[in-house]
């Protein structure tokens, strides 16, 4: 698998069940997304490693288009660290809040594998 | 040294073209039209044209297609394309090629049809593998989300928000020019569709036709112009392309972009009198007051509701009534370009300030992801 791009061994990985994503040998955090060098110094990165999906709400907007049910569509602090664009689902979408602490997990669309989030509830 | 030339070169003419609904016009012809009325107003004709800048709306090579249309083979075409604050890299661009020698007349201009043509907002955005499939309203997600963390970090409110678009629309009943006129208040706002919370239907920028266009020439030649505005600064960055990564979702790249600018010029935010920025969504202007340095940072909500940007103020902002209430033809920047020439030649009407000496033009593109600003003087500052 080492021969695809970043890209493409994320969305691989994801298929495969997995949330993988790069460390940064400098800071220690995970980035996202995905790079083949460090983003700003150019450095290498670190390896792939399995991330723990937990994560913090740092920005939210509740979107609705025409005649189409309520969602909250969030920037997602990762734990390990990154920041990533999601959707939280399995709760109500005006109680989504800044802070709250969320869990990820896999979803596959029309092929499409990508990360949403629940509330972690009592498991955080 | 702050590499800037500043008050080398000059905006000798300056148009806008088609505000509103412009039917039976392409995007093209609008454009061109734009130019011709720059050039005009000018006094130069338009084989003297050697720098062609431009960023059209819906061709990527659009910088050919108007070097064509125009009929001119230009010594520098430049198409970049920052999204709404093209422009304002154009100027800087042409003011170092102006400088250089390189070029001795500058155009820059655009115009797009987006309403009459196809009636929604006409966007070159595209989301990355990793933002697509959330399949989010973008880029009024982006916005929102910076103005989710603005309210949750600063105790910034929807109601000073709304009033961003209340202050527009008070200068806008000033602008003949202007689409969207007539009393608007402040539960209008409020209490319009919430479109990407807490962002409602009137917080967002309107969805019109219109082309605009400037022409910059070297100062030694703007002298013997009608009414030349001086460029006394102009600075660029880019931060991110998408919202999730901006580094940080209440500071933009106009707090590197306006002190860069305004050192350049050798001014200070307290001897600026007018603004004229971007204002795709009423966070922009909150978070651009901020970081060009007008209020501290946080304060921007408390600062607009003061009425410190409306008629009557001790800042006016965007003066035409901007994107929310003037028009938003897709890419805005040229526009408050426009607008702060036409402010410092003392030419706009109803709305004129009295006798503005510095005007600041500022653009944004993308999710808050590119800035650019420049800082216009009259002649009695250079």
């Amino acid at each position: 698998m080492n021969d695809t791009g970043t890209e493409a061994r994320y969305l691989a990985c994801l298929a495969d069940g997995r949330f993988m994503l790069q460390r940064d040998p400098v800071s220690g955090l995970t980035i996202f997304p995905p790079r083949l060098r460090r983003p700003g110094g150019g450095g290498e990165l670190g390896d792939w490693t399995e991330v723990s999906g937990r994560g913090t709400v740092h920005a939210v907007t509740i979107q609705r288009k025409r005649d189409a049910a309520a969602r909250a569509i969030v920037l997602v602090d990762l734990e390990e660290g990154g920041r990533m664009l999601s959707e939280v689902v399995g709760t109500d979408p005006e109680t989504v809040t800044i802070g709250m602490t969320v869990q990820a997990h896999i979803v596959t669309e029309a092929d499409v594998p990508h990360v949403l989030f629940e509330p972690a509830g009592d498991r955080t | 040294m702050t590499g800037f030339p500043r008050a080398r070169t000059s905006v000798v003419g300056a148009a806008t073209f088609g505000i509103g609904e412009c039917p039976g016009h392409t995007a093209l012809e609008m454009t061109a039209q734009a130019g011709y009325l720059a050039l005009d107003d000018a006094g130069i004709g338009l084989d003297e044209v050697d720098g062609l800048f431009v960023a059209l709306p819906d061709d990527y090579l659009g910088g050919l297609a108007v070097a064509e249309y125009l009929g001119i083979q230009p010594k520098i075409t430049d198409n970049n394309r920052t999204g709404g604050s093209s422009f304002l890299c154009h100027a800087i661009h042409a003011a170092l090629a102006l400088d250089a020698g390189l070029i001795d007349v500058a155009l820059i201009t655009y115009g797009s049809n987006q309403r009459t043509a196809s009636g929604g907002l006409v966007s070159a955005l595209k989301s990355s593998a990793y933002e697509a499939p959330h399949r989010a309203m973008m880029p009024v997600g982006g916005y929102a989300l910076a103005a989710s963390r603005h309210m949750h970090d600063f105790g910034t409110t929807r109601e000073d928000l709304a009033q961003v678009a209340l202050a527009a629309r008070a200068w806008a009943n000033l602008n003949p020019e202007a689409f969207r006129t007539g009393p608007l208040g402040l539960d209008d706002v409020l209490g319009s569709r919430m479109v990407s919370s807490p962002l409602t239907a009137r917080d967002c920028c309107l969805v019109t036709d219109g082309a605009a266009a400037v022409v910059m020439t070297r100062a030694d030649r703007a002298r013997d112009s009608r009414a030349p505005i001086p460029l006394l600064g102009g600075a660029q960055t880019v931060t991110h392309k998408e919202i999730a990564s901006m580094p940080d979702l209440t500071v933009t790249g106009a707090a590197i972009t306006g002190p860069q600018a305004m050192a350049q010029a050798g001014i200070t935010p307290d001897e600026v009198d007018c603004v004229q920025l971007y204002d795709a969504f009423t966070i922009n202007t909150i978070l651009f007051l901020e970081d060009l340095g007008f209020c501290p940072k946080g304060e921007g909500g408390r600062f607009v509701s003061s009425g410190a940007i409306a008629p009557q103020g001790t800042l006016p902002v965007n003066t035409n009534g901007g994107g929310l209430s003037c028009c938003h033809p897709g890419m805005y920047g040229l526009f408050t370009m426009v607008e702060a020439v036409r402010q410092l030649r003392g030419e706009a009407g109803a709305r004129q300030l009295d006798s503005p000496e510095i005007a600041v033009s500022h653009g944004n593109g993308g999710v808050l992801s590119s800035q650019a600003t420049l800082i216009f003087g009259s002649p009695a500052t250079v």
